[in-house]
């Protein structure tokens, strides 16, 4: 029970993390805190993507004195990390910081025409 | 070298980009070439399609490999006759969309033509990769692409247009989440992202409950985007307060793909085999989109804004769509319906918001109660508008008509019986709110003051305007006639056949 928890740890502070991420973008509301909330979990989705290309003892995968010759390579793939994953999080997160941008610049708008950031008193404002 | 050797499935996507980025450039220097160059782009993209179209009609679906990589490690473009369909639709109607936006934009937005047209490219590049590509993740990043530019143009509008993009960015960053997460999970257990390996890869692991989880995840996340019934918070106000060309823009373009985006997953990915051996997910949606329609409908007739009235509508039309999606399994039709009325809606949808647009061009007026006597102001307009409503209403032979034919005939076939009255409930409940506009332009009298001239001026839009309308209107009735005659029938055919449609076990 206890390896059962303890070897798949990551997963379960990805859900954590992202829990945390919805309950800030469903409950808050200040939408700063929406926003951060929304960060949490776009960030929890890509610890996750992270975590499963780590291998524990595995090596950098760079493949040294060899010019691609596969069969070689192939036989020794179990010893190096996957990078796929994390090469697909590297789009991910220019991704989120353009997500994160965007909403950024209509905070800065929505400040500047109701002079505030309470979503209630925005509501109340927009009537 | 011959021009039919050029790589036509990437020079679909590449021109928009390219141009996207050369418009802030050149329209530093000059900034009345921002509209042109955005015009050459979504051309070059129009024309293009339709040379791929007509390759894959003649010579079946074609490949391209980015970079020289091979499918199940480098990204693939993929083009069938879905994607080449759903293509046209997108390019062609963004070239008419174009056309009207040059006096809209000028009106709407002054000053701000370098940004727009630079956010229209991307948005249009997003959804053209989104149509184009093989690869699961790529798919992420066009859908990304496609939305952070449209959150921008949402965010330019007037009014409760700032709220209304935060709540979209903050909706659609759930619901990219949720299918980035589906896309992680099918990794993990098969190893691969691009769509062709992946329906290889997972019958034997259709029992997996990382599987099933994947798929409810990318449903959801889809479901968000498509604006599905109880995940449409966010587009009412979307639709209603952006500027009138990019409301055209989403309703029309943006909405389809993504309802594209779900059939491609659903059907070539997880295969049909996966769906029925799973929960009765078909049938969920069904009901789902049942009550979209009369939900949506119902919506529409309370409110007093034109826009917010058709956003509303179009929550009733993807209902319409989905159920297409949903009654797929168990007709002999297969996806038949469902792929008539995205191309249906988007002509008659685009048609309403393009004269929602000009009222607002003309006189700013939003508002229905204060459309009176615009019936003989701006008559091609509101002609435009008739038609289309008469095709939204069911007219025979508009398309419409057509959508709803073949909609019933399916859940006829199928035994559903209650999607029957549903649909026919929601046609009356159109019927209602169609009808309030038309008659307050035509029927309704103006009071007028003791003394006040009686003559009416007739006071029209710009041509640039009223011409993609007028096109679009007449297209409501000319492509039902040809929906009749069955001409693209070979093409839904294969469609329906590659899926493994169209046969009741």
């Amino acid at each position: 029970m206890l390896e059962f928890l303890v070897g798949k740890f990551n997963y379960y502070i990805y859900i954590f993390l992202m829990m945390i991420g919805f309950y800030a973008m469903i409950g808050k509301r200040n939408l700063v805190k929406k926003l951060i909330g929304m960060n949490i979990f776009q960030w929890s989705i890509i610890l996750y993507f992270v975590s499963i290309g780590a291998k524990k003892g595995g090596s950098i995968p760079i493949v040294e004195g060899l010019s691609g010759h596969g069969a070689h390579i192939v036989s020794h793939a179990s010893q190096y990390v996957n990078p796929l994953p994390h090469v697909l999080m590297l789009t991910a997160i220019v991704v989120g910081v353009g997500t994160t941008g965007v909403a950024l610049a209509l905070l800065l708008r929505i400040y500047n025409k109701y002079k505030t950031l309470e979503e209630d008193e925005i509501l109340r404002k927009m009537k | 070298m011959n021009i039919y050797q050029l790589p036509f499935p990437i020079i679909v996507v590449f021109f928009p980009l390219f141009f996207a980025f050369l418009i802030p450039v050149l329209g530093w220097w000059k900034k009345s070439l921002c509209y042109p160059l955005a015009m050459i782009a979504v051309s070059i993209s129009f024309f293009s399609s339709l040379i791929v179209a007509n390759r894959v009609l003649r010579y079946g679906p074609l490949h391209y490999y980015l970079g020289g990589w091979e499918p199940p490690w480098g990204i693939e473009f993929s083009i069938d006759h879905l994607n080449a369909f759903i293509a046209v639709l997108v390019t062609s109607l963004s070239f008419l969309v174009v056309i009207y936006a040059k006096r809209s934009v000028e009106k709407e937005l002054p000053g701000k033509e370098i940004p727009f047209y630079c956010l229209f490219l991307l948005l249009f590049t997003g959804l053209l990769g989104i149509v184009s590509t093989g690869d699961m993740f790529n798919l992420y990043v066009f859908l990304e692409i496609a939305s952070l530019s449209c959150y921008a143009l949402i965010a330019v509008g007037k009014d409760r247009a700032l709220v209304a993009s935060f709540r979209y960015v903050v909706m659609g960053t759930i619901g990219a989440c949720f299918y980035l997460l589906g896309v992680g999970y099918l990794y993990i257990v098969t190893g691969s992202l691009n769509m062709g390996d992946l329906a290889v890869l997972l019958p034997p692991l259709y029992g997996n409950a990382v599987v099933q989880t994947a798929f409810v995840f990318i449903l959801i996340g889809l479901g968000i985007k498509i604006a599905l019934f109880p995940l449409h918070t966010w587009q009412p106000d979307a639709y209603t307060y952006a500027p009138s060309v990019v409301s055209v823009m989403i309703s029309t373009a943006m909405a389809k793909t993504s309802i594209y985006a779900l059939i491609r997953i659903i059907f070539s990915v997880f295969t049909l085999n996966f769906i029925t051996g799973f929960l009765p997910i078909f049938d969920i949606i069904c009901w789902l989109s049942a009550i979209a329609m009369i939900f949506g409908s119902i919506y529409a007739i309370m409110q007093s804004k034109l826009k917010k009235m058709l956003a509303y509508s179009s929550i009733a039309n993807v209902g319409y769509i989905i159920l297409g999606i949903g009654l797929s399994v168990s007709t002999t039709m297969g996806l038949t319906p469902a792929l008539m009325h995205i191309l249906n809606h988007a002509l008659m949808k685009g048609c309403m918001f393009m004269v929602a647009g000009a009222f607002i061009y003309k006189a700013g007026l939003w508002d229905i109660n204060n459309f009176v006597g615009l019936g003989r102001k701006m008559p091609y307009t509101c002609l435009a508008f008739i038609l289309a409503a008469l095709a939204m209403i069911g007219m025979p032979p508009s398309v419409g008509f057509i959508s709803k034919w073949y909609l019933i005939l399916a859940a006829l076939d199928s035994g559903k019986y209650l999607l029957v009255a549903v649909i026919f409930f929601s046609t009356l409940l159109m019927i209602v709110y169609f009808w309030k506009v038309i008659e307050i332009m035509y029927i309704r009298v103006e009071e007028r003051q003791e003394g006040e001239e009686s003559e009416i001026r007739v006071d029209e839009e710009p041509m640039s305007m009223l011409v993609p309308g007028i096109i679009l209107a007449f297209l409501c009735f000319a492509i039902g006639i040809v929906w009749i005659s069955g001409i693209f029938s070979p093409i839904l055919d294969t469609i329906n056949s590659s899926f493994g449609l169209g046969v009741v076990p």
